[in-house]
């Protein structure tokens, strides 16, 4: 492989790496809010405890999504200086701002709640996870609004003296429509996973619950050391069914059906944007190779080669792919045949008129040569791989509500093992939908780094703004390149084991007993012991 | 080509993002290096020492490290050739320093997670490496910006193209050996400050110990830099650090911990100021000639990008100033042996689930 190559796969795993973590922080960070707030208000000790029990779990998840992040401000310039050079002007500000608006935020917060049980009276105590929440959330908005303008270059011109985008408009750059769709798609996507491991875990306890109840009952119950199950009775173990599992279990299953709809929705929206700004992500995302008025949906396709030549589909539902395209059922949509004669026509012509920027005339392989189309076999199974993975939510939130009816014997509170097993097999699929989404729309934008603005030339002349991916690499040794790839994959592949280990042990630990005193005291006691040590 | 004020403006907002970098992460990596000497594992009550060791950084050593993450995006906006050439150049000390960071974070943070102690002993580890690494190799990476690289003008793209022993020449290790020992004298008056009991005598024992290496090391280094690299006025910043590593050596003899602490931070701050004062108006000298190099001109982002983010950098930074001072004030409490709570952090290996199945 060549340094394009390490590169790009370098870049692939460290961020899909970051992004298994990262949508859990995001939307569990809101969900501990809530929890806590509903604490604070009601004064009901069960949604401290479920809290705390998440805070936990959050905390070990933070961490590692902090460590993966670190490396993500730097790999640009590492790895990719000539891009990064390319678009600093204006993707630098995103990312500046990011730290000071949002990394400075949920750090200095995070630490203080998890610090401050005692130190803090609990309205402000309260006010430090929500600001964790909003810095989550914020850190994300301007990460995506960098990234979209490498899929859709907007607020931005051409500087002659520079030979690079020189910005125009910060608000441009923030307000870019493909950031205001893909954001909410993003944090919804995020919501979801976190609602997803929150009802899995309480359906989970549920049914442990349920069973060791019914087993006390029966007196054939084994020894457990699980704290919260230590020495409890039937009635107990069903009364942390009844007023912890139950309503903490409701409130993230609802998460996930809201959360489910409004990915639906902006995914459509998203979907719609695509056809006219990118239409050769969505021909590739369709593997559909020539231009069909009233075209179909792919449903299943083979092919073993990433081009047209070697697609064969199977099942086609007729008209779909227009009506996703623009909401009619015989729009015309674009194949990738004709878009790469279009676009090696266009750039031909751009040269021939003096049109390309100087360093884009210069590049390795304009006009001629250059295929424009992604990788056909990754975009539509990548695409079709995250609408699949995210049917796991929800499946869990539709049995979930079944099982929790007020109707159903025992009032809602037995979970079945079967259930609880099955959800459990649901756990990874949220996150999988993630990685898949976030494959699809990147190795969607290839051949480019700075893909050009075709929709709209008036925004950014997309003969001048626009790079090719082998143009923006670093002038790095390959064996440079190979030794980081290859530490960073080990290195992330044991801490990733770890991480998993250790959520695991405190899920099954389950939350403290409880009998926990209210933790919030005054602090003019000399000798009282840290709340939260590390 | 004359800079622009606001080009000026960001090469200072650089210095200062990475002044406030050095002075608060200068004490994490500090009391990161020092966890195995103050925290004596072999003495009865040892792993309570390093919990507390730890805990004097605990609330707030990420939002530190966040002072980096800012001045890497700061430096993309700002400068984005600076940006690309440094980190592009300086490949392999920074992917180093990067390991370091990512173990360093997770061993913090996990080591209280399970109670057993070979995990804690690989913990520690992590951030030993995680504190020693960077703390040597910010020396050697700026020491070398200052000194010059060999850096090739490639329009538009400046290249760096000595390998990585380039990078080790004897101006560069006493930088790095530089950073080192600071960070070391600063970690051990900051474990002084936030402890009392044994752990404060102790440390502030090691620090009076440290801040005699530290006048002699970073002493030379200072001289070195501006002898070789300085300007007129940068004499008085050499001054300034100099009087303050005297006043380390004093006040750590005396026990007078808080005067140490502003003694160190004094003078990591010139040391900032010195390399930065050095520098301008370039931002990466090359050594194949004055034209090759990077300067605040032919690096810097646009005056747009560059108002946008000043106003930016005006509104937060204070915000951002004001909320992890207060941070520092919630904690403000010494914290003694006493403190660490008696059961052992984090939970047993075993598995109460394997238990109660029978597995």
């Amino acid at each position: 492989m060549n340094v394009v190559d390490i590169s790009r796969w370098q870049f692939g795993i460290t961020t899909v790496y970051h992004f298994i973590l990262v949508p859990l922080t995001i939307g569990l960070a809101p969900m501990i809010a809530i929890m806590q707030t509903v604490w604070w208000k009601t004064g009901n000790e069960a949604w401290l405890r479920a809290t705390k029990f998440f805070g936990k779990l959050f905390l070990i998840n933070f961490a590692l999504g902090v460590a993966t992040g670190i490396v993500q401000e730097f790999q640009f310039g590492m790895n990719w200086s000539q891009y990064s050079r390319f678009v600093a002007d204006v993707f630098g500000a995103p990312l500046a701002l990011e730290g000071l608006l949002a990394f400075f935020l949920e750090s200095t917060f995070l630490g203080l709640w998890f610090f401050g049980w005692q130190r803090l009276n609990k309205t402000l105590h309260l006010a430090t996870i929500w600001l964790v929440a909003i810095g989550v959330t914020a850190s994300a908005y301007f990460i995506i609004a960098a990234n979209s303008f490498m899929q859709h270059p907007v607020g931005v011109e051409w500087s002659e003296e520079l030979q690079r985008p020189q910005m125009t408009s910060i608000v441009e750059v923030l307000t870019n429509n493909t950031t205001l769709l893909a954001f909410p798609h993003v944090i919804l996507g995020a919501w979801l996973t976190a609602a997803t491991v929150v009802a899995v875990v309480c359906l989970y306890w549920m049914a442990r619950n349920s069973i060791r109840a019914k087993k006390l009952e029966a007196g054939t119950a084994p020894v457990t050391t699980a704290p919260s199950q230590l020495g409890a009775s039937a009635e107990q173990l069903m009364d942390d069914n009844r007023k912890l599992w139950r309503p903490v279990a409701l409130f993230a299953l609802w998460m996930t059906i809201a959360s489910g709809i409004g990915l639906f929705i902006t995914g459509d929206a998203q979907a719609q944007l695509m056809f006219k700004q990118q239409p050769m992500k969505m021909a590739a995302a369709e593997s559909l190779c020539e231009s069909a008025d009233g075209a179909g949906f792919s449903v299943l396709s083979i092919g073993t080669q990433n081009n047209c030549d070697h697609i064969n589909h199977i099942i086609v539902i007729p008209n779909m792919l227009s009506f996703l395209a623009d909401h009619t059922f015989d729009s015309r949509v674009q194949g990738v045949e004709e878009l790469q004669a279009q676009y090696e026509r266009d750039f031909a012509k751009a040269r021939e008129e003096g049109r390309l920027a100087r360093t884009v005339a210069e590049s390795s392989a304009f006009p001629a040569g250059q295929n424009f189309a992604p990788n056909l076999f990754v975009t539509y199974w990548s695409f079709r791989a995250m609408i699949t993975w995210a049917l796991g939510s929800v499946i869990v939130a539709f049995g979930g509500l079944w099982l929790l009816r007020k109707k159903r014997p025992g009032g809602g509170l037995v979970v079945p093992r079967k259930f609880a097993v099955l959800a459990l097999w649901m756990l990874p699929t949220p996150f999988l939908a993630n990685a898949s989404g976030w494959i699809f729309t990147e190795m969607g934008r290839q051949p480019w780094v700075v893909a050009p603005n075709w929709a709209n030339p008036d925004e950014a002349d997309p003969f001048k703004i626009n790079m090719l991916v082998q143009d923006g690499v670093s002038f790095n040794s390959s064996g440079l390149v190979w030794t980081s790839l290859i530490i960073f994959t080990l290195l992330y592949a044991a801490l990733g084991v770890a991480w998993f280990l250790i959520e695991r042990r405190y899920v099954l630990e389950g939350p403290e007993a409880p009998a926990d005193p209210d933790a919030e005291t005054t602090d003019d006691d000399e000798s009282d012991k840290l709340s939260f040590a590390y | 080509m004359n800079p622009t004020t606001l080009q000026i403006v960001w090469f200072v907002l650089i210095a200062v993002l990475f002044t406030g970098y050095f002075v608060l992460e200068g004490f994490d990596f500090g009391v990161g290096m020092l966890l195995p000497f103050l925290g004596k594992r072999s003495e009865p009550d040892g792993d309570k020492r390093r919990r507390l060791i730890i805990n004097t950084i605990g609330p707030v050593w990420d939002g530190n490290e966040v002072w980096l993450l800012t001045a890497g995006g700061a430096l993309f906006a700002a400068f984005g050739g600076w940006y690309a050439t440094m980190f592009s150049g300086f490949y392999l000390p920074l992917f180093l320093i990067l390991l370091a960071l990512i173990v360093r974070v997770v061993a913090i943070e996990w080591r209280g997670k399970i109670s057993d102690v070979k995990w804690r002993r690989w913990c520690d580890v992590g951030i030993g490496i995680g504190s020693w690494v960077p703390a040597i190799l910010w020396g050697v990476a700026f020491a070398n910006i200052v000194r010059g690289v060999p850096i090739e003008f490639r329009d538009p793209n400046h290249v760096y193209t000595g390998g990585f022993w380039n990078l080790l020449n004897p101006y560069a290790i006493v930088g790095g050996l530089t950073t080192l020992v600071v960070f070391l004298t600063h970690g051990a008056i900051f474990i002084a400050l936030k402890t009392k009991g044994q752990m404060r005598q102790d440390a502030v024992k090691t620090a009076a110990s440290l801040s005699l290496a530290m006048l002699v090391i970073a002493g030379t280094f200072l001289v070195w830099t501006q002898l070789a690299y300085g300007k007129t006025w940068t004499w008085a910043i050499v001054a300034i650090g100099a009087a303050a590593a005297l006043v380390v050596v004093y006040a750590t003899n005396k026990e007078k911990e808080g005067l140490a602490f502003l003694g160190t931070a004094i003078a990591i701050v010139s040391t900032v100021v010195l390399l930065f004062g050095s520098l301008y108006p370039y931002v990466m000298p090359s050594t194949l000639g004055s034209d090759q190099g990077l300067t605040i001109v032919n690096s810097s982002s646009s005056e747009y990008t560059l108002m946008v983010m000043t106003w930016a950098a005006g509104l937060i930074t204070p915000i951002v100033v004001m909320y992890q001072a207060w941070s520092y004030w919630v904690f403000r409490k010494r914290l003694s042996i006493e403190d660490v709570p008696d059961t052992p952090a984090g939970l047993s290996l075993t598995d109460p689930d394997s238990v109660q199945t029978g597995k």
